[in-house]
């Protein structure tokens, strides 16, 4: 085999998005019940001058 | 004629879904409902006029410059949701929607057709995008703020050119009110682009490869995604093939997991061997379509 090639048995590895994709999903659900998707909406409704190039 | 190949489809399809509201080009400001609070996973300015979601870097810079302002009226907000909303894309599938729905990613490789001499982005220029991650996105907005405790977006304000063509040039031509604010900023921002522009010709996604903070942290995470991209080295004969047409110019077999790769799966699709695969939830996919450039 290559010595780049990915070989198959990667079971440690395999739990690690899974430990991740749940640690994400409670960050998410917790900066919901924080209220910071009104927070982004706040912002995203308004013209982003930075954004333009104006201020 | 030839027919449209599917990822280039789906590239459009998003960049339509992606800025559907078109009543704003008639009326010249920006979509105001209520999903625009919805992060998306690629690089679409949320002042562009029919921008219908969030730009997850400029929400992230805004919970930094915010964060001591924030806690300073009790208002316990980290960007938990963003970082949240990163890390769940990312450890499904990495840096793919770089690759299938990124509106920014599919004008560059267009600008890359047009026929001017080509060159290569050097390898340590993709150190860029973190350095730029590093200090624009989080550390500047976080740590230089003025008298009332509020940082700025340094990124956005500075450099990105999505922003200068996705939503500072419509919205100038589009809105008198602006067009009679801009500056000396909006010159040095659209000079920026022009030049990324120039250099799209030029070379592979160079900003995707050397400049983009998105692409950066999505790319943190193709080693440990469920996506997996798998070379069966029996098969591989180093021929470079996936390279010569690889978007972001890697060598697959070296390290189908790189964290510059955007899993356009063009390497699955041209490699005569079939030594390029993908895994999904660990179960293998099926055989590629025949390749269509």
């Amino acid at each position: 085999m290559n010595p780049g090639c990915s070989g198959r048995g990667e079971p440690m590895k395999r739990k690690a998005p899974w430990v991740l994709l749940a640690i994400s999903l409670a960050l998410f659900t917790a900066g919901l019940a924080m209220g910071e998707y009104g927070t982004v909406l706040e912002k995203a409704v308004s013209v982003c001058l930075s954004c333009i190039g104006i201020g | 004629m030839k027919p449209i190949p599917k990822r280039r489809r789906f590239q459009f399809l998003s960049l339509i879904a992606l800025n559907a509201y078109l009543p704003a080009w008639m009326k010249g400001e920006i979509y105001h409902g209520s999903l625009k609070g919805t992060c998306v996973p690629v690089l679409n300015c949320y002042s562009c006029p029919a921008a219908m979601g969030a730009c997850p870097i400029g929400a992230l810079q805004n919970s930094m410059a915010t964060l001591k302002f924030n806690l300073s009226i009790d208002r316990y907000q980290f960007g938990l949701y963003v970082l949240g909303f990163f890390g769940a894309v990312g450890s499904l599938v990495g840096r793919l929607p770089c690759g299938w729905a990124c509106p920014f990613g599919l004008l560059q490789e267009l600008m890359y057709k047009i026929r001017t001499p080509k060159i290569r982005i050097p390898r340590f220029l993709s150190m860029g995008k973190y350095l730029i991650l590093a200090v624009m996105v989080i550390l500047l907005p976080l740590l230089l703020l003025d008298d009332f405790g509020m940082g700025q977006t340094w990124f956005c304000k500075w450099i990105c050119p999505a922003g200068t063509l996705g939503a500072g040039v419509p919205l100038a031509i589009l809105d008198p009110a602006i067009r009679a604010r801009l500056g000396s900023l909006f010159a040095w921002k659209l000079s920026l682009a022009v030049i990324f522009l120039i250099l799209m010709t030029l070379s592979k996604r160079p900003f995707c490869r050397a400049v983009c903070p998105l692409g950066a942290i999505l790319g943190l995470f193709n080693r440990t995604s469920l996506w997996r991209m798998q070379v069966d080295g029996n098969k591989c004969t180093r021929c470079n093939l996936c390279q010569a047409h690889c978007p972001v110019d890697i060598r697959v077999y070296e390290s189908p997991n790189s964290p510059e790769c955007v899993r356009c799966l063009k390497c699955r699709d041209v490699c005569p061997y079939g030594a390029v695969e993908y895994r999904f939830l660990n179960k293998k996919r099926p055989e590629p379509e025949p390749y269509e450039a």
